[in-house]
C-alpha cells in the first residue's frame, strides 16, 4: 500500500471546478514530482492534502495517508496530522517565517504543539533539526531572528520546522523557485538526503522539468486541474504519450531560431559602459564619522554592438540590478561613464539628458505590476513619446501604436483595451511594444521572461529573437536562468560581487567556462537532457 | 537596543527644544498686551508701562525665552497674570483631573477595542463581524459631546447612578474621584475604541493572510492558535501607532468633554487662559501638552522595538 493515495480527487471553489479526478500516489522513501504551469492545480492539490483549503472549497474523492482517509478527519484530527505526519515547505522563504519570533522558537513550536515535551526538550530537538538542515549552532544559534538570514537559510529553517518530527510525507511547493541556482542545488540535495535518511515520501511541486528529472522517482504532469500523464520518471520522458507533455518538454528546452547574419550595421557599438562604479552609503554608525559605503558595482566595463544580444548572469546580490539601474540612468554613478551610440549618457555628477534616454528602454520582470491599470493599452505603450521633442500626433501616433502592437503579435484593436483584459504573456508583449515604440537602440530585459510559464516563455523568446533580427535592436538580457540566457544571447557576462568575472561568446562560456564561479553556476543549473542521461546511465548500471 | 534608546532620547530632547521655540514665538506675535488687558480699557499709559515692567515684558526676546525655559527646567512656570498664583499650582490642581481622565479613557478604549477587533477578524464576514463593524461605524460617526449628554441623561438623570458633572477632588476618596470620571471617560473612549477596533481588525486580517500564518497552520496549529501566537503580535504595530495618537488626542482634545461635565481640567484652564490673555498660563499648558505628546511618541517607539526585533537593529 502506498503512503499517500489520492483517488478521484475533484475540487471546486464556490462551484467553479478546480480539480478533476486527480489520482496520485506516493511511496515511502520516494519522490513524486508534480509538474505543471500556473493554474494547473498543483498547489491546490497540495493544500487539499493538508486540508488547508480556501473558504468555499468543496471536494470529493478520497485522500488516504498511510491508510487513513482524510475525508473522515475532523479539523482537530487534521491539526494533529499537519506538522506531525505531513510537513510542508513553501515557495517564498522570505515571508514564510514569523518576523518577530526567533528561529529556535519557531522550530520548537512544531514539537510543542504535537508532543507533551517541555520547552527545554523542544528547544533541544529544534537544535537537532536545525543541525540536520546544515544550520550549525556556531553560526545559527536558536535566538537568531529570520531577518538575519538569507533566503536559502530561511528555507532551511522552514524545512527544519517541517521535518522536526520526521513526518511520513513532506510536501514541497516550488521550494527553490525563489532561490539562486547554487542555493537551489543545495536545497534540493538536502531534501533528497532527508528523504533517504528518514524514508519520507516527498511531493515536489515545480514548474521546472529539469528539477524533477533530477529529483523525482515518479512524475505527474498536471494541466487545467487534471493529471494528463503520470509514471516512472524515465518511462514518462521516453514515452511522452500526451501531447501536452511533449509540448512542455519542447518548450522547456526551446531555442529560438536566430538569423542575424544579414544585419548590416553589425559591429557598431550601441552601449559602452566603462569602469562604472556604483556605491551605496551604509547606515551612519557614529555622528562623528562619515558613513561607509558598499560598492555594488565595481569598475564594470562592457559593450554591446548593434543587433547583438548580450546576457548578464549572476546570483542575487551580485550587483546586476544595480548595474541595470545605472545603465538605464535611473541612478547616478560614482565613477566611470556610460555611452550610448557613441555619445556620453551618464557619468559621475551628470545625469542623462532626455534626448538620449529614448535610445534605451526596459522590460521588467512582473507583467502584472508594471502597468497603470487605469490607462488603456494605447496610452500605456505610447508613453515613451514623452521623451520626444515632437511626439507624433493624430494619425501618425495611431499608426505607430498599431505597428508596435502588430510587431509583438497583438492586434491594433487591442489599443482600446485595459491591461486586466490580457494574460501574463500578452502583458509581457505589451511591455515589449512599449519599449519598441520609440525605436530604441537598446532594450534592457530585466528577468523579462522569468515570471512566465515555459510555453509562454518560448513564445516570448521567439518574438524577441525575431524583433532583434528584423529591427537590429540590441538586448541586454539579465537573468538568473542560465538555460534561457543560453538560448537567446550571442555573448554572455558573468557577474559576481559587483565585478564581471567572465565574458565571452555564449556557447564558448557554457562549454568551456574558465572562471571557477561560472563553473559553479553551470554545475548547479539543472539541465533536462543531462539529468535524463544521468538517470539512464544509472538505470543501466543499477 | 541601547543605541536605539539613546537615539530616540536625543530626538526627544531636540523635539522639546523645537517645540518650546515655536510655542514661545507664536505666543509672542499673538496680538493683545496682557498688561493693558489686566488693567482694563481706561488705564493710564504710565500704569500699563509700569505693569509691563513688573511682568518682565520689556526685557529682550532672547532673555525672556531663556527666563521662561530655565524656569520650566526648574519646575517654575511663572505667575498667572489673572489668578496671581504660580502657574505651577494651577496646573498641579488640574493635571490630576486631566491625566487620570485620559488614562482611564485610553484604558477603556483599549480594553474594548482589542477583544472586539480580534473577534471581528477571527469571524470575518460572519453576522458578528458585520454587527461589530456597524456599531463601530456608529461610534465613529456620533460626536462625543452628544454621546456625553446622552450618558448624562440616562445614567445621571434617569438612573441617578452618577452625578451629572463636577469633580469632588481626590480628597473625597479614590472611589468618588473615579466615579466622577467614569462617564466622561466612557464618552471620550467610545469613538476612540471604535477607531481602534477597526484598525485592530483590518491589521489582523492583513496579518492572517501572511505566508507565516500559513506556515504556522502547516505546523499543526489551529486557526485560533495561529491567530494568537503568530498573527496578533505582528498586527500590533499599526495599532500601537493609533494608540499613541489617541493618547495625545485624549489629553489635549478633552476640552469639550471637560466643559460638558464641568471638570476642572487642563482643557478648561487653557481655554480660560486664552480668553483672558493669560499668556503665561497658555504657554505653559501648551508646552506641557506638547511634552506629553512627545513623551507618548517616545514610549510608542520603544514599544515598537519590543514588539518587532527588526526595528531594534534597523534603527540603531
Amino acid at each position: 500500500m502506498a503512503l499517500l493515495e489520492i483517488d478521484k480527487l475533484s475540487l471546486s471553489i464556490r462551484d467553479i471546478p478546480i480539480l478533476r479526478d486527480v489520482n496520485l500516489s506516493v511511496e515511502a522513501g520516494q519522490v513524486l514530482g508534480v509538474v505543471g504551469e500556473s493554474g494547473s492545480g498543483k498547489s491546490i492539490t497540495a493544500m487539499a492534502i493538508m486540508q488547508l483549503l480556501p473558504v468555499g472549497a468543496q471536494w470529493t474523492g478520497s485522500v488516504r495517508l498511510d491508510g487513513r482517509g482524510l475525508e473522515d478527519c475532523s479539523e482537530k484530527d487534521m491539526c494533529g496530522l499537519r506538522g506531525n505526519d505531513i510537513g510542508m515547505v513553501f515557495q517564498e522563504p522570505m515571508t514564510a517565517l514569523n518576523p518577530v519570533q526567533t528561529i529556535g522558537e519557531q522550530v520548537a513550536e512544531t514539537i510543542l504543539v504535537h508532543t507533551g515535551k517541555s520547552r527545554r526538550e523542544a528547544l533541544q530537538l529544534a537544535r537537532q533539526a536545525l543541525n540536520r538542515v546544515d544550520l550549525p549552532e556556531e553560526q545559527f544559534p536558536l535566538d537568531r531572528y529570520p531577518h538575519d538570514l538569507s533566503g536559502g537559510q530561511r528555507q532551511r529553517v522552514v524545512i527544519a520546522m517541517a521535518i522536526a518530527l520526521r513526518p511520513k510525507l513532506l510536501i514541497a511547493d516550488e521550494p527553490t523557485t525563489a532561490l539562486d541556482v547554487t542555493t537551489q542545488a543545495q536545497i534540493l540535495k538536502l531534501l533528497k538526503g532527508l528523504v533517504e535518511q528518514d524514508g519520507m515520501g516527498l511531493i515536489l511541486i515545480t514548474h521546472d522539468l529539469a528539477v524533477v528529472a533530477e529529483m523525482a522517482d515518479h512524475i505527474a504532469i498536471m494541466k487545467d486541474g487534471e493529471v494528463v500523464e503520470a509514471g516512472e520518471t524515465l518511462d514518462l520522458f521516453r514515452r511522452m504519450e500526451h501531447p501536452y507533455t511533449k509540448a512542455l518538454f519542447k518548450a522547456s528546452s526551446h531555442i529560438p531560431v536566430r538569423n542575424a547574419a544579414h544585419v548590416a550595421e553589425r559591429g557598431q557599438s550601441v552601449l559602452e559602459v566603462s569602469k562604472v562604479v556604483r556605491d551605496y552609503p551604509l547606515p551612519r554608525r557614529s555622528l562623528f564619522k562619515a558613513p561607509g559605503h558598499f560598492r555594488a558595482v565595481d569598475h564594470v566595463t562592457l559593450s554591446i554592438n548593434r543587433g547583438e544580444n548580450v546576457g548578464l548572469v549572476g546570483e542575487s546580490g551580485c550587483g546586476k540590478s544595480t548595474l541595470t539601474r545605472a545603465i538605464l540612468a535611473l541612478d547616478s554613478v560614482q565613477g566611470g561613464e556610460i555611452r550610448l551610440d557613441g555619445s556620453l549618457f551618464s557619468t559621475r555628477g551628470s545625469g542623462p539628458d532626455r534626448d538620449m534616454r529614448r535610445h534605451v528602454q526596459v522590460v521588467f520582470q512582473d507583467p502584472y505590476s508594471s502597468f497603470n491599470p487605469r490607462h488603456r493599452v494605447g496610452r500605456l505603450i505610447s508613453e515613451p513619446f514623452f521623451l520626444l521633442d515632437n511626439p507624433p500626433v493624430g494619425e501618425e501616433r495611431q499608426r505607430r501604436i498599431d505597428t508596435a502592437l502588430e510587431n509583438v503579435g497583438l492586434e491594433a484593436a487591442d489599443a482600446q483595451k485595459y491591461i486586466h483584459e490580457f494574460s501574463g504573456g500578452q502583458r509581457q508583449r505589451i511591455a515589449i511594444a512599449r519599449a519598441l515604440i520609440i525605436e530604441p537602440s537598446l532594450i534592457v530585459l530585466d528577468e523579462a521572461v522569468s515570471a512566465l510559464d515555459v510555453s509562454i516563455r518560448a513564445q516570448i523568446l521567439d518574438l524577441l529573437a525575431e524583433l532583434s533580427d528584423r529591427l537590429a535592436i540590441s538586448y541586454l538580457f539579465i537573468s538568473h536562468d542560465l538555460s534561457v540566457v543560453r538560448a537567446i544571447t550571442d555573448r554572455v557576462l558573468v557577474m559576481k560581487s559587483g565585478q564581471i568575472v567572465e565574458e565571452g561568446p555564449t556557447e564558448e562560456v557554457f562549454l568551456n567556462p574558465r572562471h571557477s564561479y561560472t563553473r559553479e553556476l553551470l554545475a548547479a543549473t539543472p539541465i533536462l537532457d543531462e539529468a535524463l542521461k544521468a538517470r539512464e546511465a544509472r538505470a543501466q548500471t543499477g | 537596543m541601547l543605541p536605539f534608546l539613546i537615539k530616540r532620547l536625543v530626538s526627544l530632547c531636540l523635539s522639546l527644544v523645537a517645540a518650546s521655540l515655536v510655542i514661545f514665538f507664536v505666543i509672542e506675535v499673538v496680538p493683545g498686551d496682557p498688561a493693558s488687558f489686566m488693567l482694563g480699557m481706561n488705564a493710564e499709559p504710565d500704569t500699563v508701562a509700569a505693569l509691563r515692567d513688573s511682568l518682565g515684558l520689556n526685557a529682550s526676546i532672547p532673555l525672556r525665552y531663556w527666563q521662561w525655559v530655565s524656569g520650566l527646567l526648574q519646575g517654575e512656570f511663572g505667575t498667572s497674570y489673572t489668578y496671581k498664583v504660580p502657574v505651577r499650582e494651577l496646573i498641579a490642581d488640574r493635571i490630576w483631573v486631566s491625566l487620570p481622565l485620559a488614562a482611564l479613557a485610553l484604558l477603556l478604549s483599549t480594553l474594548i477595542a482589542f477583544p472586539v477587533g480580534v473577534i471581528a477578524a477571527a469571524r470575518r464576514n460572519s453576522p458578528t463581524d458585520v454587527s461589530i463593524m456597524g456599531v463601530t461605524q456608529l461610534g465613529i460617526a456620533v460626536p462625543n459631546f452628544w454621546f456625553a449628554m446622552l450618558l448624562v441623561m440616562f445614567f445621571a438623570i434617569t438612573l441617578r447612578w452618577f452625578s451629572a458633572g463636577g469633580f469632588p477632588g481626590w480628597d473625597a476618596g479614590l472611589f468618588a474621584g473615579l466615579k466622577a470620571l467614569t462617564l466622561p471617560a466612557v464618552a471620550l473612549a467610545l469613538p476612540q475604541a471604535s477607531i481602534l477596533a477597526r484598525v485592530m481588525r483590518s491589521s489582523l486580517l492583513d496579518t492572517l493572510g501572511e505566508d507565516f500564518v500559513r506556515t504556522a497552520r502547516a505546523k499543526g496549529l489551529s486557526q485560533r492558535q495561529a491567530l494568537w501566537r503568530h498573527a496578533l503580535r505582528n498586527a500590533l504595530i499599526p495599532v500601537l501607532t493609533i494608540i499613541g495618537l489617541q493618547f495625545s488626542f485624549l489629553l489635549a482634545g478633552a476640552i469639550i468633554i471637560e466643559n460638558v461635565f464641568f471638570l476642572p481640567g487642563l482643557g478648561r484652564l487653557v481655554f480660560q487662559g486664552i480668553t483672558q490673555r493669560d499668556l503665561i498660563v497658555v504657554k505653559s499648558v501648551i508646552f506641557l501638552l506638547v511634552f506629553a505628546v512627545i513623551l507618548v511618541t517616545f514610549i510608542v517607539d520603544m514599544t515598537y522595538a519590543i514588539v518587532d526585533p527588526r526595528l531594534r537593529r534597523a534603527r540603531a
